[in-house]
């Protein structure tokens, strides 16, 4: 029991502490791709640290909602961050939910954060909340129908169970997981305001999504959306190891040493879908927002595709 | 005295509480007892339809009253699905009277309401507990009548006529297929009790036919797409603790005639096909419902369109339901027909809740159109925050109700690879998707909904003088707030509960809740394969939520500065700048306006150096009406032009078109014997 609250008190803790430095190595990557020095990879710990000692400055008309919302959207995210098998199958927590429960607790950080965007009433706010609802409305049904793919492959929606069955049956190359694949990618690049669907770094008017909602947040507010925003990539990338390259994970009771090992590999696997991640944002330019529709449609019908191959074989 | 004799005692104190406001006094006092009144009555029936719905272990209770027809009588009868139907109806009736006590005294002309309010929910508890067609349709017609009398307490209102004359013609057709489904049923001798249409034998072509009258006559009424025209224009035209009548409850009651005529009265007689066009028309329905919210700018036409979009989602599960029946499959049956009557109870329960806050707001500010309000949650702050429960909660997020229910529906739709035809192995995937879609759309709709008006700046001066609402209303909002939490946090409690009445439906419930981990996890296959616990889910987002809190309010910075909004360094003055309704779905527009809804944006930009201002139109054109409601009424004009002359003839050929009608009937009745 005790042990077993241990466990996923460190899979709580990694998450938590582990994501400011995957957006750092991100970042750093990027910077070299494009020829720049770039920060220190610690560089977004700094950051959090200087916004949480920084004073809050809050639009006059701010209602209780703008304030609660950021401690609702890193509760939700952190909560579905930890839910998702990392380095370790069948934690203690893993049965309360399951990849649709924890894809909906992302969209109740996201509804919060929505809100918070259009409480001050800036027409800011309210493009950054229109857009983000458009992209998410598009993203959410195109990431269930992944869900459907991995759920009827392994016959079950429980995360942990589905990295357990994938890890040790060898299913080899499915025509629906590679469909399944690439649309898990384009949804992450989308659910993450990454390039080329928004741009992370921009605070062009035109061209920001995520940032221009979020627009009127500062001090510790800030902080927690920003560390939030970075569970939340670190969650979209284990899943692709959770999914797609579960080997490795422990299988809770475990020693040790298998946890150790699990760790090691869970933040190798981590560092390989950053690369990648930066590797792509670097070769691609950022599309118009319109484009966006077809792109996540394109995932959406990709999904769809899989679960249909799935519905009429499961060997498929 | 048993459950039926207490029900039926209940609804006779209705009908006297509708006679009784036809001679009070119009005073606020008499108007907050009338009301009062009702609330006691009704919680009278909840509380006599509970042990009927828990503890009736298949022993239906029946009643026979010598009047009505003379060779059949009026049957009634109490069984699990009609005891939680009851308590879908009253626990809105409870609700809805709790909040007239304090919002009813607004009304212009009580009278036009008072007496037929409980009169209204009189008929919708006759409808449940009906066990003969006759009773069935007649109680089916005094629902629609009455709720039509609420809907024209208004009248001198023309929107109000156009939506009482359209509802009016759709009630009528509706009642008219029902009449002609349940001719079908009774036979040609005339057995119009259930219990001698449960015997009969249906010809071949029976359960099609009637299949397709129950959709388009239960449809019609419940607001399947293309039958839901009369929706939201009757819905936002009633006073709003009605309108919640109407959208959470009276659509429920339209249901349940659809689930007892497919899945008890009809029984095995319905081929595989059945679900097919269920699962195609629901799916339609909750997309088309959703899109069509979307682009609404008026509070309760919106909720309105979202009620089509939610009976869309109910019908998927029905439909669900019905192919897994059919196939023998009766576990994944039994989770499919828990997610429906659960959205059921849920959808009554957070229906309710948003109707009411949108009645409170249109009492504070005389406003239904979103685009002239805002900022409402400093002015109203409890109604925002119930308003805000009730949007998270139909847009089916955790830890709220509308998740579990959805949740379900999404486990059925994963446990339907079992079934053997391909034509369903290709169309439940792809009605989960449109299920997945809408369901994130709802979501999108109600950030819009709740954002434009509760949240950003008053856009008018109404906006920005509202008055929090009483406290009756409030209570009443909060106790459906309270349990749209309760039962998103305790599903097992709410599927146990309703366990009977799936039972009765698909001879088959979900297996016994609560694994080695938990009691209160939601299993509906078996722990291997899926499981959800809401208490923990809570329990996890308050623990992370409070050590967030306590860590932030040890080590950072405490202090707030309060300023003009950054907004990148030009902050507007004006309200104006503000997104609207129609700009925030503007980017939804863009992607599904022009092919569902032939949008057309029109940009009128002065040239540089005029000094008129520019313009923008959006044309919108709605489906259902121009594609089948517009060339059905000019159809309908042109024949009765072309016939007009029959008004002009003399009295001998009126009578000699009367003597060859009754001849051709003759004729008609020998060939068919």
């Amino acid at each position: 029991m005790i042990t077993d609250l241990f466990t996923q008190g460190i899979q709580m803790g990694i998450v938590l502490f582990v994501a400011p430095l995957l957006m750092g190595i991100i970042r750093k990557i990027k910077a070299r791709l494009l020829r720049h020095r770039g920060a220190s990879v610690f560089q977004p710990y700094y950051d959090i640290f200087r916004l949480l000692r920084k004073d809050v400055m809050m639009a006059e008309n701010a209602s209780w909602l703008y304030r609660v919302a950021p401690y609702i959207v890193f509760a939700a995210i952190w909560v579905a961050a930890a839910l998702v098998p990392t380095f370790a199958t069948g934690l203690m927590f893993s049965w309360a939910t399951d990849f649709l429960a924890i894809v909906a607790l992302l969209g109740t950080a996201r509804f919060a954060l929505a809100l918070a965007g259009m409480d001050v009433g800036t027409s800011f706010g309210g493009i950054g909340s229109s857009r983000e609802m458009m992209i998410s409305s598009l993203a959410e049904p195109a990431m269930l129908m992944i869900i459907f793919t991995v759920a009827l492959l392994a016959g079950t929606t429980q995360l942990s169970l589905i990295a357990e069955y994938i890890s040790a049956n060898p299913i080899g190359l499915r025509a629906s997981l590679a469909l399944a694949f690439i649309a898990l990618i384009i949804v992450t690049l989308a659910e993450n305001a990454r390039i080329p669907v928004d741009n992370p770094t921009t605070h062009l008017e035109l061209t920001m999504v995520h940032e221009a909602m979020i627009l009127e947040y500062s001090g510790r507010h800030l902080a927690l959306i920003e560390w939030a925003a970075s569970i939340k990539l670190l969650l979209y990338l284990s899943l692709f190891g959770c999914i797609f390259i579960p080997f490795g994970m422990a299988s809770a009771p475990a020693s040790a040493g298998q946890y150790a090992i699990g760790i090691i590999l869970y933040l190798a696997k981590l560092l390989l879908a950053g690369l990648f991640l930066a590797i792509g944002e670097t070769a691609v330019a950022k599309m118009r927002v319109f484009r966006v529709a077809e792109f996540l449609g394109a995932a959406l019908i990709l999904g769809l595709l899989a679960t249909i191959l799935l519905f009429v074989s499961r060997g498929i | 005295m048993t459950a039926l004799q207490v029900i039926l005692t209940g609804l006779v104190l209705l009908l006297c509480l509708a006679a009784f406001s036809c001679v009070i006094r119009t005073g606020k006092a008499w108007v907050r007892l009338y009301y009062g009144l009702s609330a006691i009555i009704s919680t009278g029936l909840l509380i006599g339809a509970v042990p009927a719905l828990l503890f009736s272990s298949g022993h239906p209770q029946t009643m026979i009253l010598p009047v009505g027809l003379s060779w059949v009588g009026t049957h009634f009868r109490l069984d699990a699905l009609s005891a939680f139907f009851l308590i879908v109806v009253n626990l809105g009736g409870m609700m809805t009277s709790l909040y007239g006590i304090g919002y009813g005294v607004h009304a212009a002309q009580p009278r036009r309401i008072l007496p037929f309010f409980a009169a209204f929910l009189c008929a919708m508890n006759l409808v449940v507990i009906a066990d003969d067609a006759f009773t069935f349709l007649l109680s089916w017609e005094f629902m629609s009548l009455t709720s039509w009398m609420l809907v024209m307490s208004n009248h001198r209102d023309p929107e109000t006529q156009k939506a009482g004359l359209t509802y009016f013609t759709m009630a009528a057709f509706g009642t008219l297929m029902l009449l002609f489904a349940f001719g079908i049923l009774a036979g040609a001798d005339g057995g119009y009790s259930f219990e001698a249409i449960r015997g009969h034998s249906l010809p071949a072509w029976g359960g099609a036919i009637i299949l397709a009258l129950a959709l388009l006559g239960a449809g019609s009424k419940a607001g399947l797409f293309p039958l839901h025209i009369w929706l939201p224009l009757a819905h936002p035209a009633a006073p709003s603790h009605v309108s919640a009548l109407m959208s959470g409850v009276m659509t429920k009651v339209a249901i349940y005639g659809f689930i007892r005529i497919v899945f008890d009265l009809v029984g095995n007689r319905i081929g595989w096909w059945g679900p097919v066009p269920i699962l195609i028309i629901g799916a339609a329905t909750a997309l088309i419902g959703v899109l069509y919210a979307l682009m609404q700018h008026d509070l309760k036409r919106l909720l309105a369109y979202h009620t089509v979009e939610n009976i869309g989602i109910i019908f998927i599960g029905l439909g669900l339901a019905l192919a897994f029946h059919i196939n023998g499959l009766e576990a994944g049956a039994a989770v499919a027909m828990t997610a429906a009557l659960l959205h059921i109870f849920n959808h009554s329960l957070f229906k309710s809740l948003l109707f009411l806050g949108s009645g409170s707001v249109l009492h504070a500010t005389g406003e239904r159109d979103i685009d002239h309000l805002g900022g409402l949650i400093h002015r109203m702050p409890y109604t925002a925050f119930f308003f805000l429960i009730g949007s998270v909660a139909i847009s089916a997020l955790p830890p709220f109700n509308g998740f579990v229910s959805e949740w379900l529906t999404f486990q059925a739709i994963l446990a339907s690879p079992e079934l053997p035809q391909a034509l369903l192995k290709f169309l439940v995937p792809a009605v989960g998707a449109v299920l997945a879609l809408s369901a994130a759309l709802a979501a999108t709709c109600f950030v819009k909904a709740f954002g434009v008006t509760f949240l950003g700046r008053a856009r008018t001066a109404q906006a920005g003088t509202a008055r929090e609402t009483d406290r009756f209303s409030l209570t009443a909002m909060a106790i459906l707030a309270i349990l749209c939490l309760l039962i998103g946090i305790l599903p097992t409690v709410a599927v146990d509960g309703i366990g009977p009445a799936v039972h009765q439906l698909v001879s088959a419930g979900l297996p016994p809740q609560g694994d080695s981990h938990s009691a209160l996890s939601l299993i509906p296959f078996s722990s291997e394969k899926s499981s959800y616990n809401g208490l923990i889910i809570l329990g996890f987002l308050l623990l992370a939520g409070s050590m967030t809190a306590w860590f932030i309010h040890h080590f950072a910075s405490r202090v707030i500065r309060r300023g003009p909004a950054w907004d990148c360094g030009t902050p507007p003055e004006s309200a104006a700048s503000q997104y609207t309704s129609g700009s925030f779905s503007q980017p939804i527009r863009r992607i599904f306006g022009g092919t569902v809804f032939h949008a057309r944006e029109k940009v009128d930009m002065p040239a540089p150096g005029e000094t008129r201002a520019a313009h923008f139109s959006v044309k919108m054109s709605d489906p259902a009406w121009a594609f089948i409601f517009t060339p059905l009424n000019n159809l309908l004009e042109k024949t009765t032009e072309r016939l007009n002359f029959l008004q002009f003839l003399t009295i001998r050929r009126y009578l000699s078109l009367m003597f060859a009608t009754l001849i051709i009937l003759l004729i008609m009745v020998v060939v068919w014997r």
